[in-house]
């Protein structure tokens, strides 16, 4: 593949034919796997240093699995995940932990995923006890640091989660998973709990600490006009596998996929003109269950343009664009 | 047009241990018969709150709806009795909720739900019932409706079931539905359906619609009239295309500047509101927008703005809206 030419240096982490299959089990006594559910089923790309892939979907596609398996908070059924090189998926015990220090996550749900016994001091400090980073007022310092990076008044460490609004929380979460200094970190759905005048302000954030520390994201969401703001570029996925994936300017203005090609006019656009005007591709039915995917082309029971290859063969995975300008796409049509 | 309901002055409070919270502050407004209104707000903004306040489904207590009239088809819902709200309910005036799975029970089939309107309201018989309820089903676009009428809500999925509360809504052929965020929790493709399906059977029934959302993108191509609500009070109302062409209220042009536009190329920095909505327990004197409002000046922290007609189609409560109007002039909404 054209992808492995690319400069290597430059790549922060690859992902290679992942799959994460969780089986569905049946007895009390004696479990019998009976099928599994296919929730990534062999997923591929790379995320260059500073780089902020999107990652889209819609629910139930396997985007925040993708995320957590990366991660290695989901051991992958299959595939290999190369993080500067390192193969994450054959680490364990105090060496993972230690790896782990690297990557970090942001959640989505940001009243559940705070403890609500913890201060905001001990939430944020923890990651530097749990890998002996700072101790003592060391710890103290660095936090009320952190909590100033964003954006948040250092006096609040002694406070407790339920005093702050969701975007607060969600400020919370960030300077946790910056605690520990990491080179990546993977959002997912940071903003989608949070009201429309507050996304704003954390998109900035995350934008600004990219900037000023150098991170790279994997930024995982279902609203594509967001990701298009805060990504370089963009991977769609549904049922478990990649559909499209190039940069974020090719991806709006020539979607090859029909189902990228469906998602983007199912966006709404504020401008009541526009919408009077506007073709939308509406598609048909729900997505098919992941334990029991389609034949060949998962999305074919869906596609406005599926043709009699579609059902027997899966599709390729190739690049439509140049070597410099990747635009890759799994369909027959192309 | 003949107003088929016209809200006046309604305000709704929440009594708690922490204080009262002041949830819907004096609203009023009026929906023409066959007229698609949006009310567009944050959380805890009262747009959930205000309409819920209209078939008086605030639970009392904590809540009370404290002031107000709102007229219906030439009678005052707020002086009915309980039991003539109740005929109301469901019957002429529909809700469909957020959430299609908590707002379906779990325990009875499709069927029994949507056949319990029609025979209480109806007066149908069971067998009338069930053929009226495979017509709704096959009307909301559910494939092999007669045999998934005795499927229980999980074995649909969550477009589905949300098709299935747009049916029972409709049921009794309502004079106006009440949509409550209905595709929030959908994704896009779906809400895309959901939306289509709406509008389609608007056409089909002639139902005046208000819908409640907090998304700006979906109001653009349904509603004809937009209500925009911030703490508890009405802050603007126009027409669908004046609105979008030239807010008027602070709020309602920071919501189109903070939201990244598809159409539009990417931009370089998003335009927050800064700051956090006000405690409802504790509102601000003056606008209750002011502390996060960029127009602000010495009044507005003193005397909160009357909302004021504009032009004969649109109102805001703005003490420097001609401000904001040359701003927009000047410079566009997209900066």
């Amino acid at each position: 593949m054209s992808s492995e030419n690319g400069s290597k240096k430059d790549v922060l982490l690859e992902v290679k034919g992942l799959k994460m299959y969780f089986p569905i089990t049946k007895g009390i006594i004696i479990q019998r796997k009976i099928a599994d559910i296919k929730a990534v089923d062999g997923v591929s790309f790379s995320i260059k240093h500073g780089e902020t892939l999107g990652l889209v979907g819609e629910s139930g596609c396997g985007k925040s699995t993708t995320g957590r398996a990366i991660l290695q908070l989901y051991r992958p059924t299959a595939g290999s995940v190369l993080f500067e090189g390192v193969e994450l998926t054959e680490m364990k015990g105090e060496t993972l932990r230690r790896q782990r220090r690297e990557m970090q996550m942001i959640f989505q749900d940001p009243y559940a995923s705070l403890n609500p016994r913890l201060t905001v001091g001990n939430i944020v400090g923890e990651p530097l006890e749990v890998h002996n980073l700072a101790k003592g007022k060391e710890r103290q310092e660095r936090v009320q640091e952190l909590l100033k990076l964003v954006g948040l008044n250092p006096y609040f460490v002694n406070r407790y989660p339920h005093e702050f609004s969701g975007g607060q929380r969600q400020r919370i979460g960030i300077a946790r998973s910056l605690a520990v200094n990491p080179k990546f970190i993977v959002a997912d759905e940071p903003i989608s709990a949070l009201d429309v005048s507050i996304q704003a302000q954390i998109v900035n954030l995350l934008e600004d600490l990219q900037s000023s520390l150098g991170l790279t994201y994997l930024f995982i969401a279902h609203d594509l006009s967001m990701v298009r703001h805060i990504s370089d570029r963009i991977a769609v996925m549904y049922l478990g596998k990649l559909v499209e994936l190039t940069d974020h300017i090719a991806l709006y203005e020539e979607p090859l996929h029909p189902y990228t090609q469906a998602l983007l006019s199912a966006v709404p656009i504020p401008d009541p003109y526009i919408e009077e005007k506007r073709q939308r591709i509406v598609l048909e039915g729900d997505v098919p269950s992941p334990t029991n995917p389609p034949s060949g082309c998962n999305f074919r029971t869906r596609c406005p343009r599926a043709m009699d290859i579609c059902a027997e063969k899966d599709p390729e995975w190739k690049n439509m664009g140049t070597p410099e300008n990747e635009h890759w796409v799994a369909c027959h049509l192309y | 047009m003949a107003a088929l309901l016209e809200v006046k002055g309604l305000k709704t409070q929440f009594f708690t241990q922490d204080g009262v919270v002041h949830a819907v502050n004096g609203i009023s407004y009026k929906l023409h018969e066959g007229e698609t209104l949006a009310i567009v707000g944050e959380s805890g903004s009262g747009k959930s709150v205000g309409v819920m306040s209209l078939i008086r489904l605030i639970p009392q207590p904590p809540g009370k709806i404290v002031a107000g009239e709102v007229w219906f088809d030439g009678r005052d819902l707020m002086a009915l009795t309980d039991d003539e709200v109740r005929q109301v309910r469901g019957n002429r005036i529909a809700m469909i909720f957020q959430d299609p799975m908590t707002s379906l029970n779990p325990v009875l089939t499709i069927g029994q739900q949507i056949m319990e309107a029609l025979q209480l309201h109806l007066g149908m018989d069971k067998s009338q019932a069930r053929q009226r309820a495979i017509e709704l089903l096959e009307m909301v676009g559910i494939p092999g409706a007669a045999s998934r009428l005795d499927s229980y809500p999980h074995q649909y999925s969550g477009g589905m079931r949300q098709r299935v509360m747009i049916a029972m809504g409709l049921s009794c052929n309502p004079q106006l539905l009440i949509a409550d965020e209905p595709t929030t929790a959908l994704d896009v493709t779906i809400q895309a359906q959901i939306v289509d399906l709406v509008q389609g059977l608007k056409e089909q029934i002639g139902m005046a619609i208000i819908w409640i959302t907090h998304d700006l993108g979906v109001v653009a191509g349904l509603a004809e009239r937009v209500i925009v609500m911030y703490a508890g009070h009405i802050v603007e109302e126009a027409e669908v295309h004046e609105l979008y062409e030239e807010p008027h209220h602070p709020y309602t042009l920071g919501l189109l500047r903070s939201v990244p536009r598809l159409d539009m190329g990417k931009s370089k920095r998003l335009i927050p509101i800064d700051g956090l909505p006000p405690d409802l327990i504790d509102l601000p004197p003056g606008c209750p927008f002011a502390p996060r409002c960029q127009y602000r000046t010495e009044k507005c922290t003193q005397e909160a703005p009357p909302i004021d007609a504009t032009s004969p189609t649109r109102r805001v409560a703005c003490w420097n809206w001609e401000n904001v109007v040359a701003d927009i002039k000047e410079g566009g909404i997209y900066v």
